[in-house]
């Protein structure tokens, strides 16, 4: 044990230290070498279990409980999804229209059915007597069911029975297939005004100048017009999984 | 004046780097603790954070949980100037160097935090004004890296100055050293205000969004910070010739006895106000001390620092257990604890969890970055051993009045 | 802001500071112009000259890098007049993902890391807007769900930016018609503005991005969809390589329910006027005041 003399010293008036004269102070009442090593080793004891649990709380975490249903185990691009034209092209008048504050170019593709083959319907209605009675066809179009408004609905109320190829107002008044949205907005006020507005419905094209949009039975199959599920594309991968996922590792677990 | 800066360079070299056999072991771990996150950190750089566990959901954690942490230490080196200086306190006067060398360390440390978690530490040189495009008065971080920055500058100027006469044998000029010492306990206090400001300014976070979090942030500086500089004045006290009263040691134990009070109460005010008031935000705390869903990595660590916190205040404010080494000791380690999971991991990461949109990740740190940590660690350990290891036998010999 | 003069101090500061960066920048992948971004200031405050330059270095690595021929980088400036707005009809929106994924197809975001610029959050319909129950990992066959509405979340383009308020070197800002963008070549990567952003709109690249040269969408912005360096933040910009020169975004084009909408709020006449006036609006947390962009709404 090393001795060291006790030297009180102080600052005297010109700012040199000096030693104090005077009785030697007095030795402090616990212990000097003992208490100072068990306190040390407490200090070790302490900062080695903190250390380990700090270790072993890192190998324990990491992945966390996420089963491999719960989504979001793998990445997947827009490529590898497909069926979905993610370059989203334009119709050619909307993508020749130039930007501006342009009014009046609105485009729309044809109606549906109408290259089907189906149309012009006239090529087989023009021959054939009416039959105002409501029933549920059997000869043809007995595979469309009819789950749109009332119970007591059906062909007449929307299709012209003196000409198939045009459709009839409430009024009387006929119009083209192409102008749809007439005969759905006599029912559907509020949404046709909205889609009128562009607030409803899918757009594309320039916010300020020309733009392609859709019909009413574009979307929604006017013979049964509630929008049906599809399937959602892939989650996001989970933050845990973000480093593994760029490996193939992750997916072969989510093959299980 | 160049041969006296030369002469002084040299030999406190000389005296840093010369020791006994404990003293080498001591660096030479230190030096390999350096090494190994140094491997680590440049892995990590380029790579990349992603070797780290911080994502999008947890973007701030380790590192910043430290660099909060080791502010607040640096803050306290003040706690001895307050006693020294203003009340004119003999007992610690003579070794309130000690707290401007921790001071040093720690403000480095921080800042090496800071310079490891950003994505580009090529471009921190934008940070600093003129060259740079430091974005202020608005942002907080901006402040900080000023403050700091001049925080260190100050201390260093101190400490260089007094090691510089010291080592020359001439007496420090107190004209030029005193209002030093007094700004720096403005600048403290600065230092981790704008640092708690950083926090606390954040509107998204609910659990930092409080008024309470820079008195939080001071209090527990305050209360942990010198329990480093109550252990090295009692192995000061053992391995060298500088007189350090135990009077010295009781005051500062008892001030931190009066912080912890504080902190804890300031604790109590913010319990009381999450679970009380039961708003959304109680989730934050809820997943602190209890877990949510199941989520619940973070609890033992949350009440272990709750514990460690409470015991040391008793074991301070008992003045029989203050006064005993060992209960001091213990309650030295215990008090360091618990503000380091505080203010470092359980101030971070509850902040961040749930996130803006209410998704739970559990962060725990990587090997990487504890390794990083560790480095950094070693550095500021280094620095303060090297720093101490030259101011002893400037203040030996200014004790002696002679070398020893 | 003229040209800085190359004096004696800019000269010493920049030799120094080439040094390091020449040290880092091979390590951490170059980003282009680095060495003028010593000597210069921020992309904004340069030139038109240097602008143009710059934009073409950008543009030469950015082929070189792909190997493609057809990649342009340009600096479109905002619109005068011009202040976006974006709506979201929450009665319609199925939660199918495509806008996701068509964000992730047109901005260059990397695919490995994965990064979405948005998130679909899953909501029951018995709880209404509760972000702490809310899910982004759902993943069921068929959407919507029943019981469940669908509410998802980018760049909110607030007008009082929390993330420009607290950045620490003005990397951030908001530009006259509205955008809060990033310039990726100033970004430090502290992550302050991830912190600050209560939607958590902003994301991070933790690694270099990776993405297949052929996926590489090549009409870029600078500010915008051209690909981002490692280590910076990136977020939805309203596409504005598409939006600055009139298109709608990508995610307004996809989505297969027509819920999103997308216009200038100064057009008296335009979609998102006429949505305010007919509809009703919220924000996500309003209580925040961050004024944000990004009106929700239920059309029925």
């Amino acid at each position: 044990m090393h001795q060291q003399e006790v030297v009180d010293i102080e600052q005297n008036e010109e700012g040199y230290m000096e030693k104090k004269t005077g009785p030697d102070p007095a030795p402090p009442k616990s212990d000097k070498l003992l208490p100072g090593s068990s306190s040390l080793a407490v200090l070790l004891v302490v900062f080695m279990t903190v250390s380990f649990l700090v270790l072993f709380s890192i190998i324990r975490g990491g992945v966390g409980h996420v089963t491999e249903s719960e989504g979001g185990i793998r990445a997947f691009g827009p490529t590898e999804v497909t069926g979905i034209d993610f370059e989203i092209e334009l119709l050619p008048g909307t993508r020749e229209a130039i930007s501006g504050p342009e009014e009046g170019d609105y485009l729309v593709p044809p109606p549906p059915w109408s290259e089907s083959g189906f149309f012009p319907c006239s090529d087989c209605h023009s021959e054939m007597e009416v039959n105002p009675e409501h029933r549920v066809l059997e000869e043809m179009h007995d595979d469309i069911e009819l789950v749109h408004g009332p119970a007591d609905r059906w062909c007449l109320d929307c299709h012209n029975p003196d000409d198939r190829d045009v459709l009839r107002l409430v009024n009387g008044r006929l119009i083209s297939f192409d102008e749809s949205y007439l005969l759905c907005g006599q029912c559907h006020g509020t949404i046709f005004r909205d889609w009128r507005q562009g607030i409803h419905g899918r757009r594309q094209g320039y916010w300020n100048g020309g733009k392609s949009y859709l019909l009413c039975a574009h979307c929604h199959n006017p013979h049964a017009p509630a929008f049906h599920t599809i399937a959602p594309l892939p989650p996001p991968v989970r933050p845990q999984f973000l480093a593994q996922a760029a490996q193939e590792e992750v997916q072969e677990a989510s093959h299980e | 004046m160049i041969k006296d800066i030369a002469s002084f360079i040299t030999g406190s070299a000389r005296i840093a780097f010369k020791g006994n056999a404990t003293f080498y072991a001591w660096i030479a771990f230190l030096g390999l603790v350096f090494l190994w996150g140094l491997a680590a950190w440049w892995n990590q750089f380029q790579q990349g954070l992603i070797t780290t566990n911080m994502r999008d959901q947890v973007s701030w954690a380790f590192y910043i949980g430290n660099f909060t942490f080791l502010v607040g230490v640096a803050a306290a080196a003040v706690m001895l100037v307050i006693p020294a200086y203003i009340y004119n306190w003999k007992p610690i006067k003579e070794i309130a160097i000690f707290g401007e060398l921790l001071a040093v360390s720690a403000i480095v440390m921080s800042m090496l935090f800071v310079f490891v978690d950003v994505g580009r530490p090529d471009r921190v040189w934008q940070l600093m004004p003129f060259i740079g495009t430091p974005n202020l008065p608005s942002s907080l971080l901006g402040w900080d890296v000023m403050v700091l920055n001049g925080y260190l500058a100050l201390n260093l100027l101190i400490v260089l100055h007094l090691l510089y006469t010291g080592f020359h044998g001439r007496p420090y000029k107190r004209n030029f050293v005193v209002p030093l010492l007094l700004l720096s306990i403005p600048a403290a206090v600065g230092i981790h205000t704008v640092t708690a400001f950083v926090y606390a300014g954040t509107a998204a976070r609910p659990f930092w969004n409080s008024a309470i979090l820079a008195p939080r942030f001071l209090a527990s500086a305050f209360c942990s910070g010198p329990a480093i500089l109550l252990i090295l004045f009692q192995i000061l006290q053992r391995t060298t010739s500088i007189k350090i009263k135990d009077e010295a040691i009781w005051k500062i134990a008892e001030l931190m006895a009066y912080a912890m009070f504080l902190n804890l109460f300031l604790f109590g005010a913010e319990i009381f106000r999450e679970y009380y008031s039961n708003t959304h935000h109680l989730i934050h705390t809820q997943y602190l001390y209890s877990g949510v869903h199941g989520h619940d990595a973070l609890v033992p660590y949350a009440w272990a620092s709750l514990i460690c916190s409470v015991v040391a205040f008793l074991l301070f404010l008992i003045p029989a257990t203050r006064t005993n080494l060992v209960t001091l000791n213990i309650g030295c380690v215990l008090i360091f604890a618990g503000v380091y999971i505080e203010k470092g991991m359980a101030l971070v990461i509850p902040g961040m969890t749930p996130d803006t949109l209410g998704e739970f990740y559990e962060y725990v740190p990587t090997l990487s970055e504890v390794r990083v940590g560790a480095g950094i660690f070693a550095v500021g350990f280094l620095i303060f051993t090297l720093l101490c290891k030259m101011a002893i036998p400037i203040l030996q010999d200014a004790a002696s009045g002679e070398s020893t | 802001m003229s040209e800085k003069t190359l004096d004696r101090r800019t000269l010493m500061i920049s030799a120094g500071l080439s040094t390091m960066a020449g040290i880092s920048a091979a390590a951490s992948g170059k980003s282009v112009g680095w060495v003028e971004r010593l000597l210069n200031r921020r992309f904004v405050e340069l030139s038109d000259e240097r602008r143009e330059e710059i934009l073409a270095e950008l543009e030469e690595a950015c082929r070189k890098k792909y190997d493609r021929d057809d990649i342009t980088v340009t600096d479109t400036r905002a619109l005068d007049g011009v202040e976006f707005a974006y709506g979201l009809d929450l009665s319609r929106c199925v939660g199918c993902r495509r806008c996701v994924y068509a964000c992730v197809h047109e901005n260059n975001q990397s695919r490995d890391p994965q990064i979405h610029w948005i998130r679909v959050l899953e909501m029951k319909k018995d709880n209404g807007i509760d972000f702490a129950e809310s899910d982004i990992y759902y993943d069921p066959e068929e959407v919507p769900e029943p019981e469940n509405f669908y509410l998802p979340v980018a760049c909110q383009q607030c007008r009082n930016p929390a993330c420009v308020k607290v950045c620490p070197v003005k990397a951030t800002w908001q530009e006259p018609d509205g955008i809060v963008v990033i310039d990726p070549d100033w970004c430090l990567g502290c992550r302050c503005c991830m912190s600050a952003c209560p939607y958590g709109a902003r994301h991070f690249n933790w690694t270099e991005p990776t993405i297949a040269a052929n996926e590489i969408n090549p009409d870029t912005h600078i500010f915008g969809n051209r690909p981002r360096p490692k280590g910076v933040v990136e977020k939805c910009t309203f596409c504005i390589q598409r939006t600055r020169k009139g298109r709608y975004p990508a995610c307004v084009e996809i989505c297969p329910v027509g819920a999103r909408k997308f216009g200038n709020l100064l057009d008296e006449e335009g979609e998102m006027r006429y949505l305010m006036r007919e509809k009703r609006v919220f924000v996500l947390k309003e209580e925040l005041n961050t004024k944000p962009r990004f009106y929700y709404f239920f059309a029925t």
